[in-house]
């Protein structure tokens, strides 16, 4: 396993880090990433069996082509720097910090990654690093969190702890969000990395997840933080690009193609020069079609 | 000798029990013979009783064949009332013949074998105590396992002749005539207990609801009754079946699930007058609300549903896109409530459903089955019968039956906690390879290379993962490590005849 | 390493195995109740052995309640066990696993 910058992140599911039976199975759903939790979900007093068991997961479960993502625990507690020295060895794809107020946290999060990394004699760069946003605090510094270092994966909006430190909590409609949600997304787009939506915890309420879903694709979110596998296949067909987005998308490969036999610098479609976002959002399109098996191999349109 | 399954069959077992090797699934057109039961002729008046004793004394003798049917399942009052009484009046060497065991009967019967009152049994399966007592070498003769369709073959050629059926009814009238749908503990289908109405010398019914008469629809007839017991309840109605049966919550049955349909929509077989069976199991039920999604998106309608029916299917059926619910047996209270509102619901019995030795089945008409397993092999070959550690915990049902569909699909994960589900070789094969088509588990989906046909079809299918069964058995090792081989005595304690009455393997006793 | 209480580590969930810890003086001696017995006890009880050997301890009563538990669990169980009964939890023993 090792950090790749760009790929599909549509869903990233939470699993919690002292569920044998919970990670074993973490692999055949599909999920884009893979969060395996050391906070949250893992009580204090297991926190040191949680940290085992991730890393022998980590190390011999097949979790399929799904990106392995661990959260460790916050800077502020005494299980932070094991977790990173763990999780560095064991050969994980990237690191959320949770609680992430500054770039100086992120900053100090890549020195312990890299200081592990020397240890263990793995390869400088081949963690990722993500962040998640968790506070009014962490909202107002999503531009530096987001442009803090190259190895950023991405900014992650987790909302409970978020809508608490605003004197809210969650309701149906989002309005208590909207501002955490496009600050993060705009840093995010804004330094080049990927942006993630929070968790929905309502498994009863489909429709209500189907609202929120769509809502954060329509933003513009690259994907959404999960707690069920059930939901993979709902967020995806949220993401999954139309018959027409496909056809411009082939249009626009096609055009560069041309582009490239003829030697010219220049790609241009139906007389209009087409720029660096058309080109990054039809590759996007074409792998996120390709994912859900939209297309077949030749390219052909296989509809819902 | 080995069989064509290549399973060891002793010659000694063979040759006591007269059977015949496995030879291969094909039934051929063989002329076979039907038997005659005994009739004691009366008018029909004075059926009605109150002590079941006096029933037994008047009818039962050491040595005979006695039948219960199981479709009261955990909620059976029927059995051990019956049992109760034939243990009190000191019969010896009875033959056990139900059409399945459950769980409330095994006390009893363990009792019953210890005290020399049974000394054989025939059944589809049996589970927990029973099939722990039986596995450690409980019975001395080995108990004769038999698919739904096969005991109904056996009952017509006189291999199971029933001397008195004792057969429970949540209602009937004075005269005989019964079904399963009426009253308080109704179950459904009478699909089984058919086979013993018409083919057993004495016919005992047992009530808690004698009705006026005529009792109908009349599954049971009058012509074919000798007794009716007024007892005070046949069965617990909250046992019998689950209130309403549940999808499955599970992610892993449903990304099954979702496989399984993937391989049914992309099989030639749907198309308009799809016809199919699902099991019970989380899986298989799950199945069928994504098939009714794709049936519904591409305007498929099933010509039929057979087996084991849920109220899921009969919400096919009221929902238009299945014609007929072909019902032999029902799961829960549901599907009972449907088959006596619903003239499409229709009820049949054992023979018309499975049997191989009749003019033709209903499974011969089927399309899709979509069954579970303990164990499958690399050679399909599929194990219901026995659990990792070789002992009895299962049920042949209509498995070896419904495999006669086109295409038989089968669900399980692949490996259940440590043990590993895909197997180099079953413990017991009870289903052969031959008539399995395709394996679904959560990582992949193996197809029997004979059928090439599926194998283009389903391979080309994005995001269908096709894998050999031989990749799928190591992946399974790969996560448990290869276990320890079972240990057995010499002691043959049970025999799995394959559905034309051939022995397809035996269980030996359990060392330990 | 010495063992200086008991350690437990594990759940009785599916999947999961419970391993406890206590002193002992006749090597590592190991009472092992599970459903796969028959077929994987001879494995199980090795890894736990094994684990326990790499981490230094060589004399210890173990008792084991497996649920189905794959070998990466059975090792990082026995391993947190063996750091709560040496009090040695702060420090993982990454190596061993």
């Amino acid at each position: 396993m090792s950090y790749v910058q760009d790929r599909l992140r549509r869903t990233m599911m939470f699993v919690p880090g002292n569920n044998p039976a919970m990670i074993k199975d973490a692999g055949i759903y599909g999920a884009d990433s893979i969060m395996l939790d050391l906070e949250d979900s893992v009580s204090l007093p297991e926190k040191d069996a949680a940290r085992l068991l991730v890393y022998e997961a980590i190390k011999t479960v097949d979790f399929g082509d799904s990106e392995v993502v661990v959260r460790v625990n916050g800077q502020d507690t005494p299980y932070y720097d094991e977790d990173v020295k763990a999780v560095v060895k064991a050969g994980v794809d990237v690191i959320r910090l949770p609680k992430t107020e500054s770039a100086a946290m992120v900053h100090q999060l890549v020195n312990d990654v890299e200081a592990a990394e020397a240890e263990y004699g793995i390869e400088k760069g081949s963690i990722g690093v993500m962040a998640a946003i968790e506070s009014a605090k962490g909202v107002m510094h999503a531009m530096e969190i987001a442009e803090a270092t190259s190895l950023m994966m991405g900014l992650a909006v987790s909302g409970e702890d978020y809508t608490s430190d605003m004197h809210t909590k969650r309701y149906p409609d989002g309005q208590e969000l909207l501002f955490a949600r496009n600050m993060v997304l705009q840093a995010a787009r804004a330094a080049g990395v990927y942006a993630f939506d929070t968790v929905f915890s309502n498994m009863n309420d489909t429709e209500g997840f189907y609202r929120e879903t769509n809502y954060i694709h329509e933003l513009g979110f690259d994907g959404k933080s999960l707690v069920n596998p059930r939901q993979i296949e709902m967020v995806n067909s949220v993401f999954n690009p139309s018959q027409a987005d496909i056809e411009e998308a082939f249009n626009v490969q096609n055009a560069i193609a041309e582009a490239r036999a003829k030697g010219s610098g220049v790609i241009s479609m139906n007389g209009k020069m087409v720029d660096k976002p058309i080109v990054a959002k039809a590759s996007r399109v074409l792998a996120t079609a390709k994912a859900s098996h939209l297309i077949d191999e030749e390219g052909n349109y296989l509809g819902k | 000798m080995e069989n064509k399954a290549a399973r060891h069959i002793p010659e000694t077992v063979l040759k006591s029990l007269a059977l015949k090797p496995f030879s291969g699934v094909e039934i051929g057109q063989p002329e076979v013979n039907y038997i005659a039961h005994q009739v004691n002729v009366t008018t029909g008046e004075n059926k009605v009783v109150d002590s079941i004793a006096d029933v037994i004394k008047k009818t039962l003798k050491d040595g005979m064949t006695i039948s219960f049917h199981h479709h009261f399942r955990n909620g059976d009052y029927v059995f051990n009332k019956v049992m109760d009484q034939i243990i009190a009046l000191g019969y010896r060497n009875l033959t056990l013949a139900p059409s399945s065991l459950t769980g409330v009967m095994n006390d009893k019967i363990i009792a019953a074998i210890k005290q020399g009152v049974i000394t054989n049994i025939t059944s589809s399966g049996m589970r927990g105590s029973l099939g722990d007592f039986i596995s450690h070498g409980g019975l001395k003769q080995p108990v004769i396992f038999r698919s739904h369709g096969n005991r109904a073959r056996s009952i017509e050629e006189g291999e199971i002749k029933i001397d008195v059926a004792f057969l429970g009814v949540p209602a009937a009238d004075p005269a005989g005539n019964a079904n399963g749908q009426t009253g308080k503990a109704v179950f459904g289908s009478l699909g089984y207990a058919l086979m013993d109405a018409q083919y057993a010398n004495h016919v005992v019914l047992l009530t808690d609801n004698i009705v006026d008469y005529p009792c109908t629809p009349a599954s049971i007839k009058q012509t074919q009754v000798d007794y009716v017991v007024k007892v005070d309840e046949v069965g617990d109605p909250d046992k019998i079946g689950t209130g309403a049966t549940r999808f499955t919550k599970d992610p892993k049955e449903l990304k099954i699930a979702q496989m399984v349909n993937q391989v049914i929509v992309n099989s030639p077989y749907f198309k308009n007058g799809l016809s199919f069976q699902t099991g019970t199991g989380g899986a298989a039920l799950a199945v069928s609300r994504y098939l009714r999604q794709s049936m519904l998106d591409q305007h498929v309608k099933a010509s039929f549903a057979l087996g084991g029916i849920t109220k899921p299917t009969c919400d096919l059926m009221d929902e238009g896109i299945v014609d007929k619910v072909m019902d032999v047996q029902d799961f829960d209270k549901g599907s009972a409530a449907s088959m006596a509102a619903n003239p499409n619901h229709v009820e049949i019995d054992a023979s018309w459903y499975a049997d191989p030795h009749n003019k033709g089945a209903v499974v011969n008409n089927l399309d899709v089955a979509i069954l579970s397993a303990l164990q499958i092999d690399t050679k399909f070959n599929v194990n219901v019968m026995t659990g990792s550690d070789g002992v009895i915990r299962g049920a042949i049902g209509g498995h070896q039956d419904a495999a006669n569909a086109k295409m038989t699909i089968i669900t399980a994960p692949l490996v259940r906690g440590r043990n590993a589900t895909i197997v180099p070789d079953v413990a017991t094969v009870v289903t052969p390879g031959s008539s399995i088509d395709v394996v679904v588990t959560e990582r992949g989906i193996a197809i029997n290379p004979a059928r090439r046909d599926l194998v283009a079809a389903l391979t080309k299918v994005p995001g269908l993962n096709v894998v050999s069964i031989e990749a799928l058995q190591q992946a399974a090792e790969a996560r448990v490590g290869k276990p320890k081989p079972l240990a057995y005595t010499d002691q043959t304690v049970a025999v799995v005849e394959y559905r034309d009455g051939s022995v397809i393997d035996v269980i030996k006793a359990v060392k330990d | 390493m010495e063992i200086k209480t008991t350690g437990v580590a594990g759940t009785l969930e599916s999947s999961d195995i419970q391993v406890m810890l206590s002193k002992g003086d006749n090597g590592i001696e190991i009472n092992l109740d599970s459903e796969v017995k028959k077929l994987y006890g001879d494995q199980i009880e090795a890894v736990i052995k094994t684990t326990l050997t790499h981490f230094g301890l060589t004399d210890a009563k173990v008792k084991a309640v497996d649920k189905g538990a794959l070998d990466c669990v059975i090792k990082a169980r026995t391993l947190a066990a063996a750091q709560r009964s040496t009090k040695t939890t702060d420090k993982p023993a990454l190596e061993v696993l």
